[in-house]
C-alpha cells in the first residue's frame, strides 16, 4: 500500500503536467509549442539516427574527458597546496580571483589562445570544472583531524602510504562536494563552448535547429540537455554512496548518539 | 602515610594528579569546542560561495532525505565558513600570509607580463598584463563601460529579486505541507539538473535578444538554487517550538512569522547568495551569447573586433565583479543574520 502511494506521489505531478501539456497544445497547433507526440516522435527521429554518432557522440566525449581531468588536476594539485601552509598562502588569493570569473568569460580568451578544436572545448571545460575540486580539495586537506595526523607520523606512516590511507579518505567528503558541481558547471560549459564555433556538437545542433525554426526538434535538444543533466546527477550519487560508504555510516551513528 | 611525609618538597601525589586533571579537562574543553565547532559551522559551511559559486547547484537537493548525501549537505564549502573555526583561523592568519598571497598576485602577473615577451604566446593574442590592466583603468573613465556593467547588474537584480520572490513564496507553501513536498518531489528534482543554458534557444526564439532573454536565464538557474534551500529551511523547523507556539494560540501567520521564518531565513540567504553568483555568470554569458546589452556582449564585440586588450580588461572586470558580489552578498547575509549563532559566536570566540 506504501508503496502504491510512494509511486503515486512521484508520477501524479509529471503526468498531470503533460496532461495540462496535451489539452492546451490540442486546438490550435502553436508554434513555438509542439505537442507531447510530435516532441516524442521528434526526439526518437532526431537523436538515434546519424546524430548520435556526428552529435552527441563528440559531445559526451569532450564532456567526459574534461570532468576526469578536471578530477586529476583538482585532487593532484589540492593535495599539493593543502598540504604546504606557504603554498596555499601563495597561491590562494589568486585561485580565488581566477574562481571569481564566470567560466563562458573564457571562451573568447581560450579560442585566441588555442584556436576554435576539441581541444578549446576541453580547455574551457577543464578551467570552470577544476575550480570546485580544487578548491574543496585544498579544503579538506587542510581541515584534517590533527590527532589523526600526528599519530600517523608518529607511527611512521611512509608519505604514500598516508596519502592513500589518511589525507585522500578525511578529505573525499568535501572533495565529492567539489566534484558534485563541477559536473553541472562542465555539462553548461560543454554546450556553451559549442555553441560558438563549431560544426558539431550538442549546442552546435541546438542553436543550428533554433535559426532555422526547427521548433520541435530544438526542443527534443532540450530534453535531450536535461536528461544528460539528470542521468548525470543520478551517477555521480551512486558514486558517491559507494565512495562514502563509510562516511555517511559515520554520520549516522554520529547523528543517533 | 610515610610516602607522603617521606617527601615533602615534591609531593608526586598532591601535584601531579591536579596537573593531570587540568590536561584532562583541558583536553575534554578542546574536544568540546571541536565538536561546536563542526556542528556550529556546519548549517553554513558547505554553502560559501566562494567554493560553490558555480552553476546550478544545490547544497540540500533533497529535503525528504537531508543528511544522506554529503555532497548535497555535508562538507561542500571551506570548512569554516562562519562559527568558532573561522574566529580562530583568522587570528592565525597573519601578515605573513597575506604578504605570500600578495607574492602569489604578483608573481602570476609577472609571468603573464613575460609570457608574450618571451614570444612563448603570440604578443597579439595574449597582450601583456599591464596593457589589460592599463585597459582596465581607462575603462574606468569610460561612460560605455559604466552602461554595460550598469546592463550587467540590472539584469543580475531583476533576475535576482524575481527568483528569490518567486522560490521563497512556492518554497513556504510547498515546504509547510508534508503532501505537496511528496507530491512535488520527483518533478523539481527532475527540473532541477536541467542546465539553463540549455533554455537559451527558446529564449532567443520567444524574447529575442533584450533583458527579458537573460532573465528568463537568470531566473529558472536562481529559482531552483533557492527553492531547494528554502525547502530545506522550512523542512528544519524545530517540532517542539512549533507544538509550543501552536499551543499557546499563534495563529497560522504567526507561526510562520515566527517561527517557520526565523528558522527558514539562515537557509533562505544561503541560497540567495549562492543564486548571487550564479546570476551574474548568466548575466554576462547571455551577453556573450546571445548579445543581451552588457559586459557579456562587450566581451564578444572586442573580440569579433580584434580589439583583444581591451577584451582581455574586460574579463578582468568581470572577474572584480564576481569577488565584488561575492563580498557584498556576504556582508548583507552577516547582516541579516546578526542574531543567528553562526555568526553570533564568531564574535564570542
Amino acid at each position: 500500500m506504501t508503496y502504491i502511494r510512494t509511486f503515486l506521489h512521484i508520477v501524479a505531478l509529471p503526468l498531470i503536467l503533460v496532461l495540462i501539456w496535451f489539452v492546451a497544445t490540442l486546438g490550435e497547433a502553436s508554434f513555438f509549442v509542439p505537442t507531447p507526440q510530435l516532441l516524442i516522435e521528434t526526439f526518437f527521429e532526431t537523436w538515434t539516427s546519424e546524430r548520435f554518432v556526428s552529435d552527441v557522440f563528440p559531445s559526451l566525449g569532450r564532456l567526459m574527458t574534461g570532468i576526469a581531468l578536471s578530477i586529476l588536476i583538482g585532487i593532484v594539485g589540492g593535495l599539493l597546496i593543502g598540504s604546504f601552509r606557504w603554498l596555499r598562502a601563495l597561491l590562494e588569493p589568486t585561485l580565488e580571483f581566477f574562481r571569481a570569473i564566470p567560466p563562458p568569460v573564457l571562451i573568447p580568451v581560450i579560442m585566441l589562445l588555442i584556436g576554435i578544436g576539441d581541444e578549446m572545448k576541453v580547455s574551457v571545460i577543464v578551467l570552470g570544472a577544476v575550480w570546485p575540486i580544487l578548491l574543496n580539495t585544498i579544503e579538506g586537506v587542510r581541515s584534517m583531524d590533527e590527532v589523526l595526523a600526528d599519530t600517523s607520523r608518529t607511527y611512521g606512516m611512509t608519505k604514500f602510504n598516508s596519502v592513500r590511507y589518511l589525507i585522500l579518505p578525511s578529505a573525499m567528503p568535501q572533495i565529492m562536494a567539489g566534484i558534485r558541481q563541477s559536473l553541472s558547471i562542465a555539462l553548461i560549459l560543454m554546450v556553451i563552448s559549442e555553441m560558438f564555433a563549431s560544426t558539431e556538437g550538442l549546442g552546435f545542433a541546438i542553436v543550428q535547429f533554433q535559426r532555422s525554426f526547427a521548433i520541435p526538434e530544438m526542443w527534443s535538444g532540450i530534453v535531450l540537455l536535461g536528461l544528460i543533466g539528470v542521468v548525470l546527477s543520478f551517477i555521480f550519487q551512486l558514486t558517491e554512496r559507494w565512495v562514502l560508504g563509510w562516511y555517511h555510516g559515520l554520520r549516522e551513528i554520529e547523528q543517533s548518539a | 602515610m610515610t610516602d607522603e611525609s617521606s617527601s615533602p618538597g615534591i609531593d608526586p601525589r598532591g601535584d601531579a594528579p591536579r596537573t593531570r586533571e587540568e590536561d584532562v579537562h583541558r583536553l575534554h574543553r578542546w574536544e568540546a569546542s571541536a565538536a561546536a565547532d563542526r556542528r556550529g559551522g556546519d548549517i553554513r559551511r558547505h554553502t560559501d560561495v566562494s567554493t560553490s559559486a558555480g552553476l546550478d547547484i544545490a547544497t540540500r537537493p533533497d529535503p525528504a532525505a537531508p543528511l544522506t548525501s554529503v555532497a548535497q549537505s555535508g562538507a561542500t564549502g571551506r570548512a569554516t565558513t562562519s562559527g568558532p573555526g573561522r574566529a580562530r583561523r583568522r587570528r592565525r592568519r597573519g601578515l605573513g600570509t597575506k604578504a605570500l598571497g600578495a607574492a602569489g598576485v604578483l608573481g602570476m602577473l609577472l609571468t603573464w607580463e613575460l609570457l608574450p615577451v618571451t614570444g612563448l604566446v603570440n604578443a597579439r593574442f595574449m597582450p601583456p598584463a599591464s596593457e589589460a590592466i592599463g585597459g582596465l583603468i581607462s575603462n574606468f573613465g569610460l561612460t560605455d563601460f559604466w552602461v554595460a556593467v550598469g546592463d550587467t547588474m540590472r539584469a543580475w537584480a531583476l533576475g535576482m529579486i524575481i527568483a528569490v520572490v518567486l522560490a521563497t513564496v512556492l518554497g513556504f507553501i510547498i515546504g509547510s505541507s508534508t503532501f505537496l513536498r511528496r507530491f512535488t518531489n520527483s518533478t523539481i528534482e527532475f527540473l532541477r539538473p536541467v542546465p539553463s543554458v540549455a533554455l537559451i534557444p527558446l529564449a532567443v526564439l520567444l524574447l529575442g535578444t533584450d533583458i527579458e532573454s537573460a532573465l528568463m536565464l537568470i531566473v529558472y538557474a536562481c529559482f531552483w538554487q533557492v527553492l531547494i534551500q528554502v525547502l530545506y529551511g522550512v523542512a528544519d523547523v524545530d517540532s517542539v517550538a512549533m507544538n509550543t507556539a501552536r499551543s499557546y494560540g499563534l495563529g497560522p501567520v504567526a507561526r510562520i512569522r515566527y517561527v517557520i521564518f526565523p528558522t527558514a531565513l539562515p537557509y533562505v540567504m544561503t541560497g540567495v547568495r549562492l543564486a548571487a553568483a550564479v546570476a551574474l555568470i548568466l548575466a554576462i554569458t547571455a551577453g556573450l551569447i546571445i548579445g543581451t546589452p552588457g559586459l557579456g556582449a562587450e566581451i564578444s564585440r572586442a573580440q569579433s573586433g580584434g580589439n583583444y586588450v581591451s577584451m582581455y580588461a574586460l574579463v578582468l572586470a568581470t572577474g572584480l565583479l564576481g569577488v565584488l558580489v561575492n563580498l557584498v552578498m556576504r556582508m548583507i547575509e552577516r547582516k541579516i543574520l546578526s542574531w543567528h549563532s553562526s555568526v553570533r559566536t564568531e564574535v564570542a570566540a
